[in-house]
């Protein structure tokens, strides 16, 4: 088989987006999925494509990104859902509604589009929030995606432009060759590993799985209208240990509504946990008490990629590997859907050698090498 | 003799036997139960409360299995959407 220009490992929504930007240049691509395309933690995301601002690094990056989605939204098929539904940061209590003006000045310094919003307007957007609540912060430039849709959609334009798909395991990756276990031997200048929570082509990834679970109710239109976030989510998202439930719940153009969100470390297991499903559904019930009254349809779990530093990993696998062929775009814990095409785009500019949008330096993979392998390079 | 009641189908009237489920009556007046998100109408299929095809609003609670609830004089059945 002719060498490939890169071959991609991993069809979720990342490796889907890197395919397309690959595939536009009129490179040779070769995508190869052993699984569900999109079906590891593309299908345990949301699709909530949303700027966040726990670190300059990440709001530099999910604006980026977002941005890319807006310019987008107009090409997108229907099949992927874009709304531009906005989001409300739900505020519960005067230390919370601090939170929203800090927030919102820091939005505003990064030229992102955000209104306070008293204790009255949010009741007014969302009738179906419990009275009493302080206030909150909509970004309204924030939208909504069915993210399996979306990794299909990147794919198909993949594909529409020559990208080859193997639907085939990859049992070893590097020096430019990736082996699949029908034995069919791949090869190609650049390899990216945009495996998602699987590290077993590259053990030393410093990726750790994040469990979550979701909920999708019937269809109910008109009971929610924008994706609202509790502002303690923050508190709990961002513990790098220990188990955590938030209210965070999205409208869907069928008028389900999605229930998030839970995290758990050190649970490797896909099943169900009644126990953490409770709080997460309780937790919900505090914020829209006629969530009560809904019938759920499906209950799932997945597994975020994540990272100590809460930061993907994108740009050459220098650090936890001596292979130049390999590159990474892995790491996304639960931005992986808004950050795709912001990801694509800073991977191809470092491939490339050309200048980046935003600094790509905080995303490169080797900052979060071992201090004792530092020493040896 | 068997009893007729009266309940309207998506705002018509339909005069149904007393022990007839709603679903029943939907199939009787040629009414889907619902409309698919893609657009398509849908029906009663298991008729015993396993397959959900057959949701629709009655008495303005949405999503209720209507092979597993008998009509009611005066009820109101309207098709999910």
């Amino acid at each position: 088989m002719k060498p490939f220009d890169i071959l991609i490992v991993g069809a979720g929504i990342v490796g889907s987006a890197v395919a397309r930007e690959c595939a536009l240049l009129g490179w040779r691509v070769g995508v190869i999925e052993g699984g569900t395309p999109a079906g590891g933690a593309t299908a345990a995301g949301m699709g909530h494509v949303v700027v966040m601002d726990d670190s300059p690094a990440q709001l530099a990056l999910t604006a980026f990104s977002r941005s890319l989605w807006q310019r987008d939204s107009e090409k997108l098929p229907k099949s992927v859902e874009f709304e531009n539904r906005g989001t409300i940061w739900v505020a519960a209590d005067e230390e919370e509604m601090a939170e929203v003006h800090l927030r919102h000045k820091v939005y505003e310094e990064a030229g992102i589009e955000a209104r306070v919003l008293t204790a009255a307007e949010l009741a007014d957007k969302e009738p179906n929030l419990r009275r009493g609540l302080t206030g909150g912060l909509l970004v309204p430039g924030d939208g909504v995606v069915y993210p399996p849709a979306a990794a299909g959609f990147y794919l198909a334009e993949a594909r529409r432009l020559g990208a080859q798909v193997f639907l085939a395991r990859a049992m070893s990756a590097s020096q430019g060759q990736v082996l699949l276990r029908d034995g069919v031997n791949l090869v190609a200048e650049r390899i990216v590993l945009a495996v998602g929570t699987e590290c077993d082509l590259l053990p030393s990834l410093p990726i750790q799985k994040r469990k979550g679970h979701l909920v999708i109710t019937d269809r109910y239109p008109g009971f929610l209208h924008h994706q609202l976030v509790e502002l303690g989510y923050l508190k709990s998202a961002h513990k790098v240990t220990g188990d955590s439930v938030a209210f965070n719940i999205q409208p869907r153009q069928t008028g389900q509504l999605l229930l998030g969100s839970s995290r758990q470390y050190g649970n490797e297991g896909p099943e169900v946990e009644a126990e953490i499903l409770r709080r997460m559904i309780d937790r919900a019930h505090g914020y829209m008490p006629g969530l009560e009254q809904l019938s759920v349809l499906r209950v799932w779990t997945g597994f975020r990629a994540a990272t100590a530093d809460k930061l993907p990993l994108i740009g050459p696998a220098a650090g936890f590997s001596e292979d130049r062929s390999l590159w990474l775009a892995a790491g996304f814990e639960g931005l992986g859907i808004t950050n795709a095409p912001g990801a694509a785009r800073l991977l191809m500019d470092a491939m490339l050698g050309r200048e980046s949008a935003i600094d790509a330096s905080p995303y490169l993979p080797a900052r979060l090498m071992e201090p004792a392998r530092l020493a040896h390079v | 003799m068997f009893e007729l009641l009266s309940v309207k189908i998506n705002g018509a009237t339909s005069r149904v036997a007393r022990g007839t489920t709603v679903a029943a009556a939907m199939l009787l007046a040629d009414r889907p139960s619902r409309i698919s998100v893609t657009g398509e109408p849908r029906g009663a299929l298991c008729g015993m409360g396993v397959c959900f095809e057959c949701r629709a609003v009655v008495n303005g609670i949405p999503h209720r299995r209507t092979c597993q609830i008998l009509c009611e004089q005066d009820m109101t059945i309207e098709a999910s959407r």
